[in-house]
Order: structure tokens, then C-alpha cells, then sequence
């Protein structure tokens, strides 16, 4: 398998580096790097525990920059970031151009709604035309899995992926591990910045809902294992993947009112309502009745949970109506992150220089720069 | 034409008689010696067959050379060279081109785009107009043009009430029917085998059963009938264990495997690279080594390749929406042989349990020549010129093959209009040296001739 | 924290390997004294003065100055921190992650900053700090004050306020803290 399919795979090896530092960030930190240099976040495996970390701390200092008056850096000036959506997104897309734009970089903006895609130019044909315009990186959201992979392939430039199918949707899982850490930290009187991984560690966390066609589920199921978390996948039987015997989870359970008393993270997804009549589900309704979470429900759950959710909410299906309002759920905290996990991971990605890995920086900030001071 | 004298020295001929170390001379079209060290005719061309093997040509039961409606993809004329190459000297045309072979005129047309070229063209039938498996295609008028073996491929007859019309209108004209086991409903939408890959690359998969369920309904229709079935690429444990049984009840159901189910597994796939998207898929490694083992106990009939070209702007798309299949011609014998024989010691024949994946070179061979050409319907006694036995009077289509003879699979270098072979980049062992068909040396020293 | 103010003080690629100690505990702490009550000469006292530490070494250099301004004035004086890697101007030329955290206590506008850092060498630091400041409000005056000023300037920058003036060779590493000041070597690993 090539470099980069072992960063799919999360088989990694360590990436040579130019220098010993370097080296030895690698052999520690899974970098995204590639064989080539360019580098890519096609999936939460690419980041490995100490990737998702680093991309926490980096975050924190964003979390700051979008909090004050003018929240802009001029960190990626004169950069140009792509964002390549084929399928629809508003929020997602709002979000990463937000993201680019207070780094100071140049978004230019690929809809595939009203773009030559519809006309029958391939996709291939319109990434490399894009690409020959000289651009850094494409951030691509797409309706098969995979897609961002083949643009990987294709071009030479770095891939961000958004949201592939039912595969991935990495700088999700991000920004649910960096609200959690975040409010856990809060909860018990810390400083977040002085906080590491370790709250995940032992944290029960239940993701509820239609777990087979989520790549919600996938990336946030590879981060929270990586960290530690015990994780339980709540499902109607036809909505659990096959061979989820093999997927990184502490338990299967189809019966949420058992698993919601040992639960810290309730997680829901949505039911996509194309899929609950879509033969998986007799109705919308049966699911709302046995999966959807309630006030009731909500009370049951550990002392201290948390209720999260990716959003778009359908109300009165997987989440009733008044639980977002409850002080328990964190919904808009992670809207609030994503732009700061976003401006997080395309510093790391763009602001490094394409032969380094970005942990390498960690070991090695020093130089003439930072040594002597300033 | 006339077809010039060929005397094919210094091989090993292997066909179902056995095994020897002779000279093979051909003239006219036919094996007119065979013995040792014969004498040089004048004007004969010799081929050196030193090291090589010398078999019957192979016979391909199932192709898909897109000619008429896709011949950028492939045509019969660059579809022959590449079978031609790959050592065939016989390919069984699949129905589903554009328009399909469904009826007499396409037959024909097919038929006549396929004499002269470097191989022999036979074609296979749709069972049902269109292949939409609604109402039985004039199976009748296609046997007359010496149409044998009928299929959907491509799809499967879904309604089991047309495919028992099907298998007994089949019986009483004598011919064969071929079966794409697939069901829709359990594959649908399906862009590889549905297991722990699938679900941790969140692709949408087809189980076995998708195919197992077409198996199992298909034999109790040949029992119900008492038809003849022969069941295309099958991919599974399960459905070996299927065919097994029901040759041990008796019933005239044949199966074939194809190279790439006997060699690759859904592994392949993690890195989302549409070369390995076929249908059936690439299953696991416990499907991959029942369908070896069905070759060595001889539940598997024939390996046929079902190459499957598609030009790159088919390929070149995110998975999901690629199109679906892998060439085959040109490397079908190397990863036969590479799968099925110990490498080192090809001559030793399979016996004992430790030897149970494996067979020796011969029964290799036999497994895409002789027993393929049976299942086409060519073979010598059934009134066809493929499989040999390599004997004086008997028709010269041969391949002669080096076992050992590793060479580096190019793409860009292969005979076939497209480029979607899944060994690209890959060394294999086992090279065709030189193709007789019907007495004309196609192929010398790994070369077209035309 | 300390963990990485520890890694972050050895060059990327090396070990420092200290040679001599130039300044002592006690000369840091009366450097600092020094200088405090510089700033409160030259200001005419310590209105609207905001002291910034430059993550990572200048911060407890900063927040040592504050204490004994506060001390010497009797009130209390803002302070901040402030970790300029999204201003570097070496972005993307080497890898740049955020050390720590920036926390400005409020709007600069009209205030007199007093930047503080622990080494000034080429000065492209505060270049980008001069940057960083200038999102938060425009700031009455800025005035740097720097434990060792090095020299090798490579932007025409100079420090308001000095520990000590300590020429070095560009491939020399200094290393300070309210423990001393220490010159020495990078030796690679």
C-alpha cells in the first residue's frame, strides 16, 4: 500500500523527516504528511492520539482570536483555499470559509449546484483546472466516500476533506472532542489551556442514531477510541453498520433507556428523513418514540452528561424540542469551536512547510527566531 | 490465406492426455506431427519453445469486448490481440453490448466483425430481450447462427418464473445457460463486498448472499427443470459450497472463478481505488481460498476472465460512481498460475491436505483451456476446433508459454483500448511466448503479429 | 507548560549545552528592580501603562516587572500576555505552532505598552508582536523592554530597556530566566 493508503488504513509509519527533529516528532506523532510532501485530513486516523491533541492546543489559541474585537490573523496571507462542496452544505461551508478568512487567506468558493459539474465536465477535469490556477488547499465535501482521496490523487495541493459520504467528517469529530474537553475542563474549575486528552480517558460516551450511513459517526467513533473513551453505539438493527464487531467500540445496544444512565456524552445524529421512510425505519415516528432523546430521557443520563449534536437538528425526532434549551446540552458551544478547530487544522495544514510534519514544530520550534528571542 | 508451416520446438505439450516432451508441427491449419526432435520442413518458421509449456489455446467463456456501442472501451479487433497475447486462441463474446446480442442481426454482425481477427469469436446470447429479464430473447434463431451458451451478464434474471421459462426452453434446443447471480435488491447501490472494509471505508456493499441467493434459487430451477446451468464468476465460499452439492446430486450445473477472485480481496479497496471495483466484488481472504480449493477438487469447471474494459473517464470518478470491472486477457494465465501452483515446483501434482490449494501446472492450464473449451461449447467432440488433445489431424490452436518468465505489467503497453488492469505496476511470472490460432503464429516471442 | 518552555529553549535538531552563567538569580532580580523604576521615570509615573510578556520567555519576566511595579506605585497595573505565531513572518517557511496562550486584558486604545521580553536578537519578534498589538486598539506608545539584548538586528528595532547589552556570535544560544543568564551552545543530537 502506498504512504497515503496507510493513512487511510491508520497503519502508520513515521515519516522521514529532514532533520533528526523532525524525525522524531514523526516517529511519535502520525502526521498527516504524505510520502510527497503535500499534506492531507482525509480522516481522523490521519491524526492518530497525539495529532488530535496537538490540533486541541492549536485550537485553544484560536478559540482567543475569535473572541476578540477584529478575531483575524494574518497567518495564511496570500494563501488560497478552495472550497470544492458537490454536495450541499451551507453551515459546513459557512464555517471553513469563516475559518480561512479570519487566517487572512483567499477562499475562492466551488458549488457544484450552478458549476460546469452539472454541465458533465468531470470532476477530475474541474479540480485540475482549478488546481493549474495555483491554489493551496481544496476543501472538499462530497456525496460518495472517497472523493477526497481521488483528489488527493490527482493534484498536488492540500486536501481537507469536509465530508465524504458515509465515511469521514473529520474536523467534526475535532471540534465535538474540543467542546468536550473544553466543558469538562470548565466543569471542574480548570484552566482549558492547562488541559490535555486525559478527560477522555474512561469517558462513557453513547452515539445514538443512524450509525450505518453517518460519517459523523465514523470520524467521532476513531477519535474518541483514540483518546480513550468508551464508546456505545445505540441503534435500530438496521441502521448499525455490518461487521460493527470489528469497529473500535465498547458495546452495540439498541435499547437507549439502559444505556443513558451510564452515559457522560449523549451524542445524537440526525435522522435524515429520505432515510427513516426509505425501507430502514417503519416511520419517522417509531424512531422518535424509542431513540429520540426527551426531557425524560435527558434526566436519566449520568450526573454531569452532556447532550451533543451535529446539526442540522430535526426537533421532535432524534432530539425533542426542548432539550437543546437545557443547560446540559452543548450544541451551540460546538458550532462556536468549528471555526476555531477549522482555522486550527488549515494553520497546521498550510502554515507548515510542505517536507515538515506540523508536530515536528513542537519538538523543534527553536531556531535564530526563537532561541536568541525576538 | 494461406497459413504457413509451423514447427513449435523444444516445449513440453501438456494437454488432457498427459504430459511429454515433444515438437509440435503444424500445416494448413492443423497439428500434422508431433514427436521428438522432428526434422525442420523448408520454409517452415520455427518457434522456440524452450522452457515453455505447449497447451491447447485457451478459451476465454467470458469476455466483454464492447463491440458494437462501446469501442473506445475495446473492440473485436484490439479484444482479440490482447486474448491472443494473453495465449487465448477462443473468447466467448458477452450479450450485454449496445445494442445487446439478443437477437440474429447483432449475432451475425458480431460474428462477422470477429472473422480474421487473431483469435476466434464465438458469442453468447441474451436469455431475455434487452437483458431486461422480462420476456425470453429468440433463442431459437441464435442457435441456428451456432450460438451455445446464453446469458444476461451483466444482470441477473431477477423473476424465477422467466428463468424457469428460460432454463426449459433451453433444454429442448440443446443449449446452455449462464447465469450473473446477483440480487437487486440485496446489492443495491453496492460498490464492493459488504463486510469490515465496506463498513469502515462507509461504502455501500453486497454481501455474499447477493449472490448466494441467485445460486441456491438457480439450482432448485435446474432441479425443478432438469435444465442445463452454467453459473458466471463465482465469488464466494458459500456459492462453491452450493455448486458442490449440487454436482454431488447429480444436477448439470457447471461454475466458473475468474483470475481476480482467485488472487485479490476487498482489501484492495482501502484506498478507495476504482481498478479494484468489480461485480461480484473482491470478497475476503476465507472466499478467495475456498474458491482455490474449489479449483483443486474440481468443483470449479473453468476460469474465465470476464474482462471488463472501461475507458479512464469511466474509472477516473469517486468510487462510488465508477464503472465496474477489470481487464483480464493478457495477465488471466500468470495470476492463475501464481494462485494455483507452488511457484516452485509447478510439476508437482496436488495431493495430501497441505497441497490442498494447490494443483500443477497442467491442471492449471486445463482449467482455462480443454475444460473452458467444454463449457463453450468447442471443444473437438462437441463439433468445435479449441482444447486439443495436440495431436496429428487435430486443429493447430496453441499457446506456448513460459512458467517462469517474470515481466512488469504495463498499461500503457497492453494490446487492450483501455487500461484498467489491476496488476498495473505489478511484476508477474508466467509470460505467453507464442499463440498459434488455427495454424497462423498470432503472437512470436511475446509479440503481435498483426 | 513548563514541559514545553523546557523543549522550547533547546534548538530544533540540538541540545543546548550551557558554557557560562552571566548573569546571576540576584542580578535578573536587580535588573528587573532597574528597570521598573526606569519605566516609571520616563512615563512619569504608571498611568495607563499595560505590561505584555511575549509568550513563551518573556512572561514571567513580565509578570515579575508588573509585581514590582505594583509595588513601587502602591497600585495595581495591568498586565498581559501575548504568543505571536500567527504574526511570524516565517510562516509556512518553517513549522510555527502557537506556544501559548494570548490574553490581552482589554482594549490597548490609548494605553502605554510596555512589551517584555527575554532576549532581543534579530527582532523579528517584536516586529510581529508590534503587529499583534496593533489588532487589539491604537496604542498611545509602545516601549520595549528586554532582559539581553544579544544584538545580529536584522529589522531596525531597538529596546527601550535593557538588563544587559551582550554581544554574542550568531551561533551561540543564550538561555534566560529569573534563575540567570546563561550563554552556550547548540550541539546537535
Amino acid at each position: 500500500m502506498t504512504a497515503h493508503q496507510e493513512a487511510l488504513t491508520g497503519e502508520h509509519r513515521g515519516e522521514p523527516g529532514t532533520d533528526t527533529a523532525s524525525a522524531a516528532a514523526s516517529a511519535t506523532t502520525p502526521a498527516t504528511a504524505r510520502a510527497d510532501g503535500a499534506r492531507h485530513l482525509l480522516s481522523v486516523s490521519d491524526l492518530g492520539a497525539e495529532g488530535i491533541e496537538e490540533v486541541l492546543r492549536v485550537s485553544d489559541a484560536f478559540v482567543e482570536v475569535s473572541k476578540r474585537v477584529i478575531p483575524k490573523v494574518p497567518a495564511l496571507r496570500g494563501k488560497t483555499v478552495v472550497t470544492l462542496f458537490v454536495e450541499e452544505s451551507t453551515r459546513t461551508k459557512l464555517s471553513f470559509e469563516t475559518a480561512a478568512k479570519r487566517l487572512s487567506a483567499d477562499v475562492l468558493s466551488f458549488n457544484a449546484t450552478s458549476s460546469s459539474l452539472k454541465k458533465g465536465e468531470s470532476l477530475r477535469d474541474t479540480v485540475e483546472t482549478i488546481a493549474a490556477m495555483g491554489v493551496d488547499a481544496f476543501v472538499v465535501r462530497h456525496s460518495a466516500a472517497g472523493a477526497p482521496a481521488a483528489v488527493a490523487r490527482w493534484v498536488d495541493t492540500c486536501v481537507l476533506n469536509a465530508g465524504d459520504g458515509w465515511h469521514e467528517h473529520p474536523t467534526q469529530a475535532l471540534l465535538d472532542c474540543c467542546t468536550i474537553r473544553q466543558v469538562l475542563a470548565e466543569r471542574d474549575g480548570r484552566m482549558v489551556a492547562e488541559t490535555g486528552v486525559e478527560c477522555f480517558k474512561g469517558l462513557r460516551v453513547a452515539i445514538v442514531g443512524d450509525i450505518r450511513h453517518s460519517r459523523v459517526a465514523r470520524s467521532n467513533v476513531l477519535a474518541f477510541s483514540a483518546l480513550g473513551a468508551q464508546v456505545t453505539l445505540v441503534a435500530p438493527g438496521t441502521l448499525l453498520p455490518p461487521a460493527v464487531e470489528a469497529w473500535p467500540v465498547a458495546g452495540v445496544s439498541h435499547d437507549l433507556d439502559e444505556v443513558l444512565p451510564e452515559t457522560d456524552v449523549c451524542y445524537l445524529l440526525r435522522l435524515q428523513a429520505e432515510r427513516g421512510v426509505g425501507g430502514f425505519l417503519p416511520s419517522v415516528r417509531e424512531y422518535a418514540a424509542a431513540y429520540g432523546l426527551n426531557a425524560r430521557r435527558a434526566a436519566a443520563l449520568a450526573d454531569g452528561a452532556l447532550v451533543m449534536h451535529p446539526g442540522p437538528m430535526n426537533r421532535g425526532v432524534e432530539i425533542a424540542d426542548e432539550v437543546p434549551d437545557l443547560p446540559l446540552s452543548v450544541i451551540l458551544r460546538q458550532v462556536a469551536n468549528g471555526v476555531a478547530v477549522r482555522m486550527a487544522v488549515l494553520f497546521m495544514l498550510l502554515g507548515t512547510p510542505r517536507d515538515e510534519s506540523p508536530a515536528g514544530a513542537l519538538a523543534g520550534l527553536e531556531d535564530a527566531w526563537e532561541t536568541g528571542g525576538g | 490465406m494461406s497459413v504457413p508451416t509451423v514447427l513449435v520446438r523444444g516445449g513440453t505439450v501438456i494437454d488432457e492426455r498427459g504430459q511429454r516432451r515433444v515438437d509440435v508441427l503444424c500445416s494448413d491449419g492443423t497439428v500434422s506431427a508431433v514427436g521428438e526432435s522432428l526434422e525442420v520442413p523448408s520454409g517452415a518458421t520455427v518457434l522456440d519453445a524452450g522452457g515453455c509449456f505447449v497447451a491447447p489455446g485457451l478459451v476465454d467463456v467470458h469476455a466483454h469486448l464492447r463491440e458494437p456501442g462501446n469501442e473506445d472501451a475495446e473492440c473485436i479487433d484490439s479484444g482479440a490481440r490482447a486474448a491472443a497475447l494473453g495465449g487465448f486462441t477462443a473468447v466467448v463474446a458477452m450479450p450485454n453490448t449496445d445494442p445487446p446480442l439478443d437477437n440474429a442481426a447483432v449475432a451475425s454482425e458480431v460474428l462477422a466483425l470477429g472473422a480474421g481477427v487473431t483469435c476466434k469469436i464465438a458469442v453468447a446470447g441474451a436469455i431475455t430481450v434487452g437483458r431486461a429479464g422480462e420476456r425470453l430473447a429468440p433463442m431459437g434463431e441464435l442457435a441456428d447462427l451456432g450460438v451455445r451458451l446464453f446469458t444476461d451478464d451483466g444482470a441477473g434474471v431477477q423473476d424465477s418464473g422467466v428463468m424457469r421459462r428460460a432454463l426449459e426452453y433451453a433444454r429442448g434446443l440443446g443449449v446452455t445457460l449462464a447465469e450473473h447471480c446477483q440480487d437487486d435488491g440485496l446489492s443495491h447501490g453496492a460498490a464492493m463486498h459488504e463486510g469490515e472494509w465496506s463498513s469502515r471505508l462507509g461504502v455501500p456493499g453486497s454481501p455474499a448472499e447477493a449472490e448466494e441467493l441467485m445460486v441456491a434459487r438457480d439450482i432448485a430451477l435446474v432441479r425443478l427443470t432438469r435444465g442445463r446451468l452454467h453459473l458466471l464468476h463465482l465469488s464466494s465460499a458459500g456459492s462453491v459450497a452450493l455448486l458442490a452439492a449440487a454436482k454431488a446430486e447429480g444436477l448439470a450445473v457447471t461454475g466458473e472463478v475468474t483470475p481476480h477472485h482467485l488472487a485479490l480481496t476487498d482489501a484492495e479497496l482501502s484506498g478507495y481505488d476504482t481498478v479494484f471495483k468489480v461485480y461480484p466484488p473482491l470478497r475476503t481472504a476465507t472466499d478467495v481460498g475456498a474458491l482455490r480449493k474449489a479449483c483443486v477438487t474440481g468443483t470449479i469447471d473453468a476460469i474465465a476472465t470476464d474482462h471488463a474494459p472501461h475507458r479512464p473517464e469511466a474509472k477516473d470518478v469517486p468510487l462510488a460512481d465508477a464503472a465496474s470491472g477489470m481487464l483480464g486477457l493478457e495477465t488471466a494465465l500468470a495470476v492463475v498460475l501464481g494462485a494455483l501452483t507452488d511457484g516452485d515446483e509447478p510439476l508437482v501434482h496436488a495431493t495430501g491436505d497441505e497441497q490442498a490449494s494447490r494443483l500443477c501446472a497442467r491442471d492449471v492450464v486445463g482449467l482455462l483451456s480443454w475444460r473452458s473449451a467444454r463449457i463453450a461449447h468447442m471443444a473437438l467432440d462437441q463439433g468445435g476446433d479449441q482444447g486439443g488433445p495436440i495431436a496429428p489431424g487435430n486443429p493447430a490452436n496453441l499457446c506456448v508459454f513460459d512458467p517462469t518468465e517474470s515481466w512488469l505489467v504495463d498499461p500503457l503497453r497492453m494490446a487492450s483500448r483501455s487500461r484498467n488492469t489491476p496488476w498495473a505496476g505489478r511484476k508477474l511470472t508466467g509470460r505467453v511466448r507464442h499463440t498459434i490460432c488455427a495454424g497462423e503464429p498470432v503472437v512470436i516471442g511475446s509479440e503481435a503479429q498483426r | 507548560m513548563a514541559e514545553r518552555e523546557r523543549r522550547l529553549t533547546t534548538p530544533r535538531g540540538g541540545v543546548f549545552v550551557p558554557r557560562v552563567q552571566v548573569l546571576s538569580a540576584e542580578d535578573v532580580a536587580r535588573a528587573i528592580t532597574r528597570i521598573a523604576h526606569e519605566i516609571v521615570e520616563r512615563n512619569h509615573g504608571l498611568s495607563d501603562v499595560v505590561v505584555v510578556g511575549l509568550q513563551t520567555g518573556g512572561v514571567p519576566l513580565a509578570r515579575r516587572l508588573a509585581q514590582i511595579l505594583e509595588e513601587i506605585q502602591g497600585t495595581a497595573v495591568s498586565s498581559g500576555t501575548l504568543d505571536v505565531a500567527f504574526y511570524r513572518d516565517d510562516i509556512g517557511i518553517r513549522p510555527v505552532l502557537p506556544e501559548a496562550v494570548t490574553s490581552i486584558p482589554e482594549d490597548l486604545a490609548g494605553q502605554l505598552v510596555v512589551l517584555v521580553d527575554d532576549v532581543l536578537f534579530t527582532g523579528r519578534t517584536v516586529r510581529a508582536a508590534l503587529n499583534a498589538l496593533a489588532d487589539y486598539g491604537r496604542a498611545r506608545a509602545v516601549q520595549l523592554a528586554v532582559m539581553v539584548d544579544r544584538g545580529h538586528r536584522e529589522i531596525p528595532i531597538r529596546p527601550d530597556y535593557v538588563g544587559k547589552n551582550m554581544p554574542t556570535r550568531i551561533d551561540e544560544q543564550v538561555d534566560v530566566s529569573l534563575d540567570g543568564v546563561v550563554l552556550g551552545d547548540v550541539v546537535a543530537r
